[in-house]
Formats: C-alpha cells, sequence, structure tokens
C-alpha cells in the first residue's frame, strides 16, 4: 500500500508502532552500522560513564522511528528529510523481552510538491526518548 | 575548553570510496527488522524504479559517522571524546543511497557553541557518488558533557 499526496492532511495519523529491542538487536545493530561504543553492549563499561546500563544506540531508536514512516508511506525512498533529538537513553535490559519503544506520528503541515511533514513521538516506558523528531516525505 | 569559533566553516578532505554493497544494505535493513523488499531484492528494487536495492534512511550514518570522526580527532578542535555524547542528527536525501554507489564523505564544521560547560559541535557531511552527484547530507550535533 502506497500513501498518495492526496489521501493526507493536517491531522492525518500514522498506525502507532510498538518495536521491541533487546540485547541482540543492540549487537546486530552495532555490526551493521560500525558503531561499536561499549556503552551499547557492556554493562561494565555502562555504568563506568554513569549510565543505568546497556542502552540502545540512539541512530537505531533514530532508525525504527524512521521505519514508522517508510512502512506507512509504503516507499522508503519517500523519506527526504528526517531529523531528531536525541533525548533520554533506552535502556535496554539483559533479558529475553528486551525494551519497547513506541512510535506515534501525526502529518503536521502540508509542503509544496506533495510534501508533508510528519512529526513524531517517540516513547518507551513511558517517557519521550526523541525529541523535535521530524521527516519530511515526498508522496505521489 | 571552550571551541574556538574560528572553526565555523572548516571543511575536511573528502574520505576515501565507500563503495556500497547488497550485502551491507540488507544487514541494515535487517538490523532495523525491515523485511521491505526494495531493500533485499534487486528485482523487486527495479520494479519500485530503482536501478539496485536501496538503503534504508538512516544507512548513510554507517559513513558519515566515521567522516564525522576526522572533526573529532582534529588536534585543534580539542574536544573530549570520551565525553561525547549524540545530540541530535538529520538528514537530507537527495535520492536513496543504493548498491553498486560509489560514496565519498566530506565533512566540514558547521557550528560551534558551549553551553552551561558543555561543548557544542556541529559536523556536517556531504556525500555524493565519487563523480560529483549529491546523495545526502548529515548533520550531527556532537555534546561534550562538561566535567562536573
Amino acid at each position: 500500500m502506497t500513501v498518495r499526496a492526496a489521501d493526507v492532511v493536517v491531522g492525518t495519523e500514522l498506525p502507532e508502532r510498538t518495536f521491541a529491542v533487546t540485547r541482540a538487536d543492540l549487537v546486530r545493530y552495532a555490526g551493521a552500522s560500525g558503531d561499536f561504543n561499549p556503552i551499547h553492549w557492556s554493562d561494565r563499561i555502562a555504568a563506568s560513564v554513569g549510565l543505568p546500563g546497556v542502552i540502545a544506540h540512539g541512530m537505531l531508536t533514530m532508525g525504527l522511528a524512521g521505519r514508522a514512516v517508510t512502512d506507512w508511506t509504503g516507499d522508503p525512498a519517500a523519506l527526504v528529510e528526517y531529523q531528531v533529538r536525541f533525548g533520554r537513553p533506552v535502556v535496554v535490559p539483559d533479558d529475553d523481552a528486551g525494551v519497547e519503544v513506541t512510535v506515534r506520528g501525526r502529518v503536521a503541515a502540508l509542503l509544496d510538491e506533495g510534501r508533508a511533514r510528519v512529526d513524531l513521538t517517540v516513547t518507551s516506558g513511558g517517557e519521550k526518548v526523541l525529541s523535535l523528531a521530524r521527516a519530511v516525505v515526498r508522496l505521489p | 575548553m571552550t571551541l574556538d569559533a574560528g572553526l565555523v566553516g572548516r571543511s575536511y578532505p573528502p574520505s576515501a570510496v565507500y563503495e556500497v554493497g547488497r550485502v551491507a544494505i540488507a544487514a541494515f535493513a535487517a538490523a532495523l527488522g525491515s523485511a521491505d523488499p526494495v531493500h533485499l531484492d534487486a528485482e523487486a528494487a527495479r520494479a519500485a524504479g530503482h536501478p539496485d536495492v536501496i538503503a534504508p534512511p538512516t544507512f548513510a550514518i554507517a559513513l558519515t559517522l566515521a567522516a564525522a570522526g576526522v572533526v573529532v580527532e582534529d588536534p585543534e578542535v580539542d574536544l573530549d571524546y570520551s565525553r561525547v555524547v549524540h545530540g541530535e542528527q538529520r538528514f537530507v536525501h537527495h535520492r536513496p543511497i543504493r548498491a553498486g554507489d560509489r560514496l565519498v564523505a566530506t565533512p566540514s564544521i558547521e557550528a560551534v557553541r558551549s553551553v552551561a560547560g558543555s561543548d557544542l559541535l556541529t559536523t556536517r557531511v556531504d556525500v555524493a557518488t565519487e563523480d560529483g552527484e549529491p546523495v545526502c547530507s548529515a548533520t550531527s550535533l556532537l555534546v561534550a558533557r562538561g566535567a562536573s
């Protein structure tokens, strides 16, 4: 399914998405991205820098929130601008369930050339983990 | 430990060529849990109008964070990397990154600020093909928390 520019208005809501993030996901993301910072895999190092535990790569959270947008548009190429502020770390426990990241999105503005701005609300454990999370999509 | 405002606008030489492979794109998509065939299957990507599989929109970080590292390691920048956290990230895409791309990343310093004892460095990395076609730009805010 592809969302078309004619289908969206200011206030159109994206389907809410929830992504589970486990330690295995952090290892996979480290390998795929080349970001091997030990705060994303070592409890010892995370504690030594004052973190409450191993945390997810901010870019993993950003990537998952981006999926909520591109799965909605039906076309990853539609995402032409994307920005976030990393507000609060996502602590990932060493268990099988991991932690949940929930992404909500809403069309905040219609721009020229079939583009729309989507504002995202990204939370984990009821707390906002990204702020100023905005995407611009170009819709057919 | 305040960053020199004269650093703003400083640019660095282009990176070595990064050759984008299908396997790297598939691995990145898998790491985000995406099974969208445009990331995995060249035929599906072509059917969607792309020359080959395309990368998820945040894939560029695999090139641009390393390129921004050149800025952080510049002795004149004097940023304590052990205290650096990633504050903000922004991408502007001219077109999707795709398998077969031969990309170069050119870093520069967009802004420096000091706020409440922390140093804030904004790097910008422009990604283009080795032939000069613009592909994307990535802007990163790096925050070196003040020792307190």
